[in-house]
């Protein structure tokens, strides 16, 4: 038997809101950042599963390019970290308040 | 066999995501974001997307995934502490979200279209995904090169030692105040 296209949607959305409240309880700034990754995956299913849906190779391009962008994001986002935690010796969330490096 | 697959898949992503959320070591976070990704890859061959299964293995299982962790790593990041700040938003947090979820997936089951998804319903094997790519999409994937390409540049600045970006000049009391504090920082 075959999935409906509501399963896959419904997955990708658990996977989502769970990204959500990992950006909203943690204090870690990498595990933040983790949370945002997982909020992309679940995006990237839902862009799969539309694609199999409307028979499109499109969504899966989708995908490709939200993996680079995902990729870039990773990158520079770490490199700040990095250059936070060198001034201010910790990653908690609540003690980074401030633009200014 | 499709729906057992779905389900044993499904099954893992959401045990990973959930553990995500309740380990509090940023280690123990990141190996179970791995698991997350790799299931959501079996979930992605389900639906036929070869390509992208094997992309989202070797970039976000392998490559990401390694940053986040070389990073946890270089910066010893411990337990994180419980804060009040962290209450507040876990009182808050927890219930809306909760109802966010509950809402998305109402309004999905709602409207949903019994349109089954067959089992590799779309073959996205790498040729195909690569004559779309290469002629449809190309302008998009030649600016992706000067996206990575500017987030390479930007990673080295950042993460640059701070006085080989900010050269000596004109001493603004400010900046040699800020300067001072972190060279305090880092004999400390």
């Amino acid at each position: 038997m075959a999935i409906p296209l509501s399963a896959y949607l419904i997955l990708s959305g658990i996977l989502f809101t769970c990204g959500v409240l990992g950006f909203l309880i943690k204090r870690n700034i990498i595990t933040i950042f983790m949370s945002i990754e997982l909020m992309l995956n679940g995006v990237n299913l839902s862009f799969v599963a539309f694609a199999a849906q409307w028979h499109s190779l499109s969504g899966q391009i989708f995908v490709f390019f939200v993996m680079v962008v995902a990729a870039a994001e990773a990158a520079v986002g770490l490199a700040i970290i990095i250059a936070v935690y060198r001034t201010r010796e910790t990653l908690n969330v609540d003690q980074v308040n401030l633009l200014k490096l | 066999m499709h729906l057992i697959l779905f389900l044993f898949f499904g099954g893992i992503c959401v045990a990973g995501a959930v553990n995500l959320l309740v380990q509090r070591h940023p280690i123990n976070s990141a190996l179970s974001l791995v698991v997350v990704m790799a299931s959501l890859a079996g979930e992605y061959l389900l639906l036929g997307a070869e390509f992208v299964a094997a992309i989202q293995v070797i970039v976000y299982a392998g490559a990401i995934m390694v940053l986040f962790i070389f990073t946890i790593m270089l910066l010893n990041a411990g337990e994180e502490v419980r804060s009040k700040g962290s209450r507040v938003a876990a009182m808050l947090g927890v219930p809306g979200v909760m109802i966010a979820g509950v809402l998305i997936a109402w309004i999905l089951l709602r409207h949903s279209n019994t349109a089954a998804v067959s089992m590799f319903a779309l073959p996205g094997d790498p040729r195909a995904i690569a004559r779309l790519l290469f002629r449809d999409f190309l302008l998009p994937f030649e600016v992706t090169s000067v996206l990575i390409l500017i987030a390479i540049m930007g990673a080295v600045v950042l993460a640059s030692k701070p006085e080989a970006v900010a050269r000596p000049s004109a001493a603004e009391p400010a900046q040699r105040e800020v300067r001072e504090l972190v060279a305090s920082g880092r004999e400390r």
